[in-house]
């Protein structure tokens, strides 16, 4: 936890980091490329674009078929790098990572398979006021199918959750909590421990979104106790199209497979197929491979750069960010949790946000503006959206100095 | 005047701009030029899907000619809506499906083209077309 006050020795060599990072290096509208927009996906370094180079031109080959040596090899390199994602979260077994498309389809598998098999009629699902959409639709879909309900954890106007309101929603009728880690419209870091212990003190299931959370905090699932944890290699500086899915292996038993196809059986005939066993009942059809490999690679880098250090560095830019912002004239930070990761969320007084991201853009600053997938969020502020800025261990404090300047010409040129 | 004539007024006028940030203010000064949508029209069914700042778009038609009127609640979004609205209202309905707006990429706008979620500049284009179509069947009808 980062609750030292003492200012932090940067053991980070930011200048060497962001070689690592080529696209970096470009220029955007004639302005070096300014990237704030992390928490919609982060770059890529070298170590990543190079396995992907080293896949196709040295193991590329179907996984799990063939008796080809290439099939091994790639076979191989595909479970060496579920080794890696299970060590990096700490799971029990490596077939409790499942690999996804990303935290969306990880979140549909468990919505149906888990929905399938333990939500009824009259059930309810508790999700949060804070969720990203991805953690919002599938458990609608569920509880309109199966005649559930649907109840929201709400949050105060810090953009914090109430512990409270949630204690009085749990009951006997509460199937599974869903909550995300950390909000991608505002940075919170919800105090998930206190929520998995709440749930389990009733025998509930509780699955973390973390798609926001597993490149800024080091996460243990077995410490944690946390019974599904889902997230996106893309922000974890992997490739696109891969994800995880990690769930206890006493519940994934007890759920019925998701899809159907190759892989995910053991015999097949016209009366009946048996399942394979874990992880592969979830994972029909041909693999990513590619990106499944890589994202070991991803791994592998963030391992060697230390989530302590990420998490350090990114706080102190968090901070910096959020004075030099809250001191322009017209600047309203949304979301002012006590706990933050590295997300600084903002409206300018009588501007659009779309306006200003437009100017930011042709200042060479990349930010994302809008709703950030939760509408509802936006609602309870009464807003129509947000600039968003969202920093990653290669962002700077200059690149900080750069988005402070832009947004003051922005104002300059729509006020 | 045409609505070719019209874009190549539009081109002239920017081509005056040595930089972008000349060519944004212009935009911002033309959204204050956009005839505004009648407050009775500026309800949901008029709003441009597709667009992340709201843009709600009325038709009339009046002798042949369609008349467009307008509203954003961004100011950018609003120039580029008073921009389109000057070149195609007051055209038969006929005139405004054949165009082919070139002014954008000529002037350099282009990027406001592209399929991101958050523009609408096309999904206003499309719309102001399908108005046309309407208000032509219906005058036919009639």
């Amino acid at each position: 936890m980062r609750t030292e006050t003492t200012t932090y020795q940067p053991t980070l060599d930011i200048e060497k980091v962001r070689k690592d990072f080529p696209i970096l290096g470009r220029s955007i509208n004639g302005r070096p490329l300014v990237y704030l927009d992390n928490a919609a996906t982060s770059q890529k370094p070298w170590q990543v674009i190079k396995a992907i180079e080293h896949y196709y031109t040295g193991l590329n080959s179907n996984v799990h078929r063939g008796v080809h040596h290439l099939s091994q090899l790639a076979t191989d390199a595909f479970e060496a790098s579920r080794k890696t994602i299970a060590a990096f979260i700490n799971a029990k077994n490596d077939y409790e990572v499942i690999y996804t498309r990303g935290t969306t389809e990880g979140i549909n598998l468990v919505a149906s398979s888990y929905g399938k098999q333990f939500v009824q009629s009259g059930d309810v699902i508790i999700i949060s006021a804070m969720e990203h959409h991805s953690n919002i639709v599938p458990w609608q879909m569920l509880c309109e199918e199966k005649g559930a309900l649907l109840k929201v954890i709400p949050i105060n106007e810090k953009g914090e959750l109430l512990i409270d309101s949630f204690k009085a929603m749990l009951g006997e009728k509460v199937k599974l909590v869903a909550v995300t880690y950390v909000s991608n419209s505002l940075g919170t870091i919800n105090p998930v421990r206190e929520i998995i212990e709440l749930s389990h003190e009733q025998n509930i299931p509780v699955l973390l979104d973390a798609a926001q959370a597993i490149q800024h905090i080091a996460v243990d699932v077995q410490e944690l106790d946390v019974d599904f944890l889902v997230f996106s290699g893309h922000k974890l500086y992997g490739p696109t199209g891969i994800g995880v899915l990690y769930g206890k292996e006493k519940w994934l038993n007890q759920m019925p497979p998701y899809q159907g196809g190759g892989e995910m059986i053991k015999t097949v005939s016209f009366e009946k197929t048996t399942f394979n066993e874990l992880p592969f009942k979830f994972e029909a059809g041909t693999p990513n491979i590619e990106a499944s490999i890589c994202l070991g690679a991803a791994i592998d880098y963030v391992n060697e750069i230390g989530l302590n250090d990420i998490q350090q560095y990114e706080h102190e830019l968090l901070q910096y960010a959020t004075e030099k912002l809250a001191g322009i004239d017209g600047i309203q930070l949304i979301g002012t949790a006590d706990n933050k990761a590295s997300v600084v969320s903002f409206i300018i007084d009588k501007l659009h946000p779309y306006d200003v991201g437009l100017i930011l853009d042709k200042l060479g600053i990349a930010v994302r503006t809008g709703h950030h997938c939760t509408q509802p969020l936006m609602d309870f502020f009464g807003i129509p959206g947000t600039i968003r800025a969202s920093f990653a261990f290669y962002n700077t404090r200059e690149e900080i100095d750069s988005l402070a300047e832009a947004v003051k010409k922005a104002i300059s040129m729509l006020a | 005047m045409t609505i070719n004539e019209t874009q190549d007024e539009l081109i002239e006028e920017f081509s005056l701009f040595g930089d972008w940030m000349e060519k944004y203010e212009h935009i911002i000064q033309m959204a204050k030029e956009l005839p505004l949508i009648d407050e009775i029209h500026k309800k949901d069914e008029n709003l441009i899907k597709g667009c992340q700042a709201k843009v709600w778009l009325h038709a009339d038609f009046k002798e042949d000619k369609t008349l467009f009127s307008a509203d954003s609640d961004a100011i950018i979004t609003k120039g580029l809506v008073s921009m389109v609205v000057r070149i195609l209202s007051n055209h038969s309905p006929a005139e405004i499906v054949a165009a082919d707006l070139y002014f954008v990429d000529k002037i350099g706008l282009k990027e406001h083209l592209s399929m991101t979620r958050s523009n609408g500049l096309l999904s206003m284009i499309k719309q102001m077309k399908m108005y046309a179509i309407a208000l032509q069947s219906k005058e036919n009808l009639n």
